[in-house]
């Protein structure tokens, strides 16, 4: 049920999420068999698992390569990214003056900020999607001005914020913060309204005081919707991050960007980027982890 | 009315809706007294969930009383623990957690951690699902699920145990064991207990009186039926008693000669 949920939201948001194959999970394990017998299914499953990500990754390499081989190409091929990149590529934990850090140290600022935005986005977001599932009146009041806020663009927060804060990096965590809340808020106060009444019923009749009917019922019951919202905040403030620091400078990956492409270091550009995509497939990976984690129960409702 | 243990007194209960108002319960009296098993049976739609509701305090009645030992039943709470139709367990809870839940609650302050303890698993014991302890709802069946939502309200030591038709999503056969168990269980600890059903059999098999309440809208209680047998009571021998056919003759002839279901075709 709580899957059906979660693609059905994720389906209108911006983040990816296609879930790769999981076969040896499906597979019937037989104590009767071999270890010979189980290391060739455990193979035959990475194989099928790896295969195909493996070969269209060469064959998309392989175009690319073709595509801008001619000396006039405006943009390198991957033979050249190697070459012309290769002191980030191997050194990322490279330390230098200022914001010449290696990949590892601008990703990892980066990271922070986000870990900072993002955790007040999830802490206050939960807070108030409880509000506006638990009171009509706040539902009323507030959910038509969070539905016209939610379709801002994060970088058109920024000015806005760096006037509030006079400084770059408390800026850059607002607008991570902006950016993330959104989804949390409107899942939140969805799974919230949807907690069965059955389950209202059993608190009413144990009488459940405000706090336990929040921690024992509500929470629980909610989990499944709050952790696709945070699903859904974390891929946005990843995006948001990138474009953010762009403009504020100092070190991060988005910054290391934008300076890569005022020196012409294309090629350097082309390396962030694949640090960026992997980075924030984890994040997104880590965040449905930590909801299948805390919703085992629920989804076998 | 004399002191009952539960009373109701001249319950209406009406619904409002964009301005019309629907009737659904009309002058509902009934005493029932310590240790009683009663029936409430009727037709889809009579409003005996609402009633049962009421007791339990879930739905205020538009007027009229509820007394339980003399007190007025204002909100729901424990001493009128409910068993619900569909065993309502918290699934991210297991079978011992959900037990728990209830029992902290109960008896919080009043006994100790092992003394909570050993409560919850005297309460699983008696419907026979210790074994599943540390399993999720999710993970058993649901015969095994009512079970547990019946040790749960067993465990809040309620002075009336309320069960909407406990057995109505479960097969004949895990019917069977679960009326069995209640049987046993109100032999052994002596509760009363209020049961809504749509079953003849059951509601004559359980019952020292059944409540049957005429169509809705603007139910009242039709008549009240004692069932004359001895306990314990045993269903394959009470299937050629002259008695419990009266009873069920009685029933049936109240619910399909004198209330017939018209409104919908079920």
């Amino acid at each position: 049920m709580s899957v059906a949920k979660l693609n059905q939201v994720s389906a209108t948001s911006p983040v990816r999420s296609g879930t790769p194959a999981r076969i040896l999970a499906f597979m019937p394990r037989r104590p009767s068999q071999g270890m010979v017998a189980e290391a060739g299914r455990i193979l035959r499953g990475v194989i099928t698992d790896l295969l195909p990500p493996l070969i269209t990754t060469l064959v998309l390499l392989a175009i690319w390569e073709v595509l801008c081989s001619s000396p006039t190409a405006p943009l390198p091929p991957p033979s050249r990214v190697l070459v012309d990149s290769w002191q980030i590529i191997v050194d990322p934990f490279y330390r230098g003056q200022g914001t010449d850090q290696g990949m590892f140290w601008q990703i990892l600022a980066s990271l922070q900020r986000v870990a900072v935005g993002y955790t007040l986005a999830a802490i206050a977001g939960i807070a108030l999607g409880v509000l506006l599932g638990q009171s009509q009146w706040a539902m009323r009041g507030l959910d038509p001005i969070f539905q016209v806020l939610r379709t801002v663009p994060p970088l058109a927060w920024l000015p806005l914020s760096l006037a509030a804060f006079q400084d770059g990096a408390p800026s850059a965590i607002f607008v991570i913060f902006i950016t993330a809340i959104w989804p949390v808020i409107i899942n939140t106060a969805a799974g919230v309204r949807n907690i069965p009444q059955d389950y209202r019923n059993v608190a009413r009749v144990l009488r459940l005081g405000g706090l336990e009917y929040f921690a024992r019922i509500m929470l629980p019951a909610a989990a499944p919707y709050i952790f696709t919202g945070l699903r859904i905040g974390v891929g946005l403030s990843w995006l948001a991050i990138v474009a953010a620091e762009m403009l504020i400078g100092g070190v991060g990956i988005g910054f290391f960007i934008w300076d890569a492409w005022n020196s012409s270091l294309i090629s350097d550009i082309i390396v962030a980027l694949v640090y960026v995509g992997v980075v924030g497939f984890f994040l997104d990976r880590l965040i449905a982890l930590a909801g299948r984690l805390v919703t085992r129960g629920t989804a076998t409702a | 009315m004399a002191q009952q243990y539960l009373a109701l007194e001249f319950i209406d209960k009406s619904f409002e809706r964009g301005g019309s108002r629907t009737e659904v319960l009309s002058q509902v009296s009934l005493g029932v007294a310590k240790g009683d098993f009663i029936s409430i049976i009727g037709h889809s739609g009579c409003g005996k969930s609402t009633l049962l509701n009421i007791i339990a305090g879930l739905t205020p009645a538009t007027s009229g009383v509820v007394f339980l030992e003399g007190q007025t039943v204002e909100a729901p709470g424990p001493d009128r623990a409910v068993v619900f139709q569909n065993h309502s367990l918290l699934p991210w809870l297991t079978v011992y957690e959900n037990v728990a839940l209830a029992v902290g609650k109960v008896f919080r302050g009043r006994k100790s951690r092992a003394e909570q303890h050993d409560w919850i698993l005297h309460n699983l014991d008696l419907v026979q699902m210790v074994h599943a302890s540390d399993k999720r709802p999710g993970e058993i069946s649901g015969g095994m699920k009512q079970r547990v939502g019946i040790a749960r309200a067993l465990a809040m030591e309620p002075k009336v145990l309320l069960l909407d038709e406990p057995f109505g999503a479960l097969d004949a056969l895990t019917r069977a064991h679960l009326q069995d168990a209640v049987m046993e269980i109100h032999a052994r600890l002596g509760n009363t207990m209020i049961m809504i059903t749509h079953d003849v059999d059951e509601a004559v098999l359980l019952s020292d009186r059944i409540v049957m309440m005429t169509n809705g809208p603007a139910a009242r209680i039709g008549e009240v039926l004692d069932v004359p047998i001895a306990r314990p009571r045993n269903r394959i021998e009470l299937a050629g008693d002259r008695t419990y056919l009266k009873c069920r003759e009685a029933v049936l002839k109240f619910l399909y000669e004198r209330h017939r279901f018209v409104e919908a075709a079920e």
